[in-house]
């Protein structure tokens, strides 16, 4: 049997927006993937030691509380510091343009803003994962 | 479902209520005297005062907070001089968890979603050159409001206001952080006791204070129904007038003070029906239930935000178009005061152009559309009246519910109220993702480029100026005070003590937020939830 597609979706800092998180996370189970969610308030070592521990193809950060600046890149650099920087990760929430552009700069494989179908972030992860 | 002809779209209301083509008598069972009454009048479905909005208008209070004090005090001196008339503070993310912002836990987070208040010096900022005696204002603050209310009270004191004349409300409703919002501290227990002990101590000290505004707000932002909302939110409001009277209090001492603070979504009418149903809930319970002998005690007051969540990035101006909509289904279901959302808020904090948009939406219902000059003028619609019933049934099966797994905390602890809000959220977005609801600009009417928004910005340095200022704090404070006070709030925490005035004092000494709830957390222990999804 193939094997699932495995993501971490987490809720780094001290953010309690979980709407769009669970939303994600149920959408991507229901797409057939093996979905682990964190719940909420992870720092940023106990989200990449989460996604160690659960050999995670990618990690879904969630984020709306304008920390992302800070949080995101302080996830890949523990992922890296892990020799994990093959894990995805995939950020999704109130990220504005100018910041997303330079999240994927440093390695963020895609940005899901306010809107985004779960359809796309599927397919996105099927795309990349796969590849 | 029902769908109309040729299209996939639902008639349902956004919550899933089945609506039929027509209302007319036969649809409609009440009883006038009884269901309806008079406004200001048992049962207060068409309103808490007789005259409505032609006696005074609903206050237009504008949430704001970000950065520093300096920030924020700027800010509501802005929304002051252009008509405001009540002050509503935004507090950031450690200070929602009771984390100072010098605190590991706080980085990438202060002054980011809300001002960063860290002790009584950051709250003498906030409020420099407003007379506390003047405004009502009020804090969206939960696990910590404890805390905040004394660095208010404190305030207060220092201008010279006597404590019995400050006003505002005081978030303080952990329930449904436990729920919804998710900012929470301590174990649903020990955070009763604390929210107990505001209410009794402002009953008694702060008798113009509302102690507690209990939240549908973030219930339905959470991805809630509007049954949901209704429903929790009330559930909530009984457990704390439950915990109250277990405490000894009487029911009239405390309930006339007791506020609550509902979302206004997109369904017109079925929002209308919702503060309607609410209203009629809650003073058939107070009176038949807790015995409630006050008339004051029987009024469900509220607070209305609009829908947040039914903001679109995609061509936000259309928000204005929402918000309208929204705030006149408030005002239409008569609250007392009033938020409108800005309409950049799905991408960023609001500048201050789009709060003035905001402000002045609110000032175009009340003045120019004349829909202020009669109480409850959609009452005995019969349409309207059907919602108002349907949702009034929906909350008691939900009652029911949360009766059989134990009571509020029970449940909160069963995860149901939780499960529930994600079961309905996943819904709605299955909903549109389908195209049977249509949002226009996101699944229909798009654009192929959407052209750039101007946005707030929230100067990084902002977090290293923040954490200056509460070590200068920590610095210049009497040390061996702060010790003393620390140890008096950690015994009256292990005794039945009311910790408020152990709490007070501990303001006035500078003692910081976080080292507050950090000595209680040594005693009570944090809440941590399982998640469901």
């Amino acid at each position: 049997m193939e094997r699932k597609i495995r993501v971490v979706v987490a809720k780094p800092g001290l953010d309690g927006h979980d709407r769009g998180a669970k939303i994600v996370a149920r959408a991507l189970r229901d797409a057939g993937m093996e979905v682990i969610y964190t719940g909420l308030h992870q720092t940023p070592e106990q989200i990449v030691e989460t996604a160690i521990q659960e050999d995670a193809d990618a990690v879904g950060i969630s984020l709306l509380s304008g920390a992302h600046m800070t949080l995101v890149p302080r996830i890949m650099e523990l992922l890296r510091e892990s020799g994990a920087e093959d894990v995805l990760v995939v950020l999704g929430g109130t990220i504005p343009e100018d910041d997303a552009a330079e999240l994927k700069r440093r390695g963020v494989a895609a940005v899901f803003g306010p809107g985004a179908p779960t359809t796309d972030i599927v397919d996105f992860l099927r795309g990349a994962v796969a590849a | 479902m029902t769908r109309p002809q040729g299209t996939g779209e639902l008639r349902s209301t956004i919550s899933g209520v089945e609506n039929e083509p027509l209302y007319s008598p036969e649809n409609v069972e009440i009883d006038v005297e009884r269901d309806l009454g008079r406004p200001g009048a048992f049962p207060f479905t068409r309103g808490v005062y007789e005259s409505m909005y032609r006696g005074r208008l609903w206050t237009m209070r504008q949430f704001a907070g970000f950065g520093t004090a300096e920030e924020t005090n700027e800010r509501f001196r802005y929304l002051l001089e252009h008509g405001q008339t009540g002050l509503s503070t935004a507090f950031d993310m450690p200070t929602l968890m009771g984390y100072d912002s010098d605190h590991p836990r706080s980085l990438g987070e202060v002054g980011r979603e809300g001002v960063a208040i860290d002790s009584l010096a950051d709250m003498e900022t906030l409020f420099e050159g407003i007379p506390l005696g003047e405004v009502s204002t009020s804090m969206t603050i939960n696990g910590p409001a404890a805390m905040l209310l004394a660095f208010y009270a404190c305030v207060g004191e220092e201008q010279g206001v006597p404590l019995g004349a400050l006003r505002g409300t005081v978030q303080t409703d952990i329930l449904k952080e436990y729920i919804a919002q998710k900012e929470w501290i301590f174990p649903p227990e020990p955070s009763m006791r604390l929210v107990v002990d505001m209410i009794e101590w402002c009953s008694r000290e702060l008798p113009l204070m509302h102690p507690v505004s209990i939240s549908g707000y973030h219930i339905r932002e959470a991805g809630s129904t509007a049954a949901q909302e209704l429903a929790f939110t009330l559930a909530d409001g009984f457990a704390y007038v439950e915990a109250c009277i277990a405490r000894g209090l009487d029911v009239d001492s405390f309930a006339p003070r007791l506020s609550f603070f509902f979302n206004a979504h997109l369904d017109f009418f079925e929002e209308i029906a919702k503060y309607r149903a609410a209203r009629r809930i809650w003073a058939t319970r107070m009176r038949d239930t807790y015995g409630a002998k006050d008339p004051r005690s029987l009024l469900m007051r509220f607070h209305t935000q609009t829908a947040g969540v039914s903001l679109t990035a995609q061509q936000p101006e259309v928000n204005i178009v929402r918000t309208a909509v929204e705030a006149l289904a408030a005002v239409l279901g008569g609250t007392q005061s009033l938020h409108t959302n800005s309409f950049d808020e799905a991408l960023a904090l609001p500048t201050e152009n789009a709060v003035r948009l905001a402000l002045r939406t609110q000032q175009v219902i009340a003045h120019e559309t004349g829909v202020v000059n009669t109480a409850d003028p959609l009452g005995g619609s019969y349409y309207l009246e059907h919602l108002t019933s349907e949702l009034e049934r929906q909350a008691h099966d939900y009652f029911d519910r949360i009766e059989r797994l134990g009571g509020v905390i029970p449940a909160i602890e069963q995860n149901f109220q939780q499960r529930e809000i994600a079961e309905a959220s996943f819904r709605y977005q299955g909903e549109v993702e389908r195209g049977e609801r249509i949002v226009v600009g996101l699944n229909r009417y798009e654009l192929a480029e959407e052209p750039p928004v101007e946005i707030l910005r929230i100067d990084p340095a902002l977090e290293a100026k923040q954490i200056e200022r509460v070590r200068a704090v920590r610095e210049r404070r009497d040390a061996g005070s702060v010790e003393a006070v620390l140890r008096r709030l950690e015994a009256d925490a292990m005794s039945d003590a009311n910790l408020m005035p152990a709490i007070m004092d501990a303001a006035r000494a500078y003692a910081t937020l976080g080292e507050m709830c950090d000595t209680l957390r040594r005693v009570w222990g944090t809440w941590r939830e399982t998640p469901v999804f």
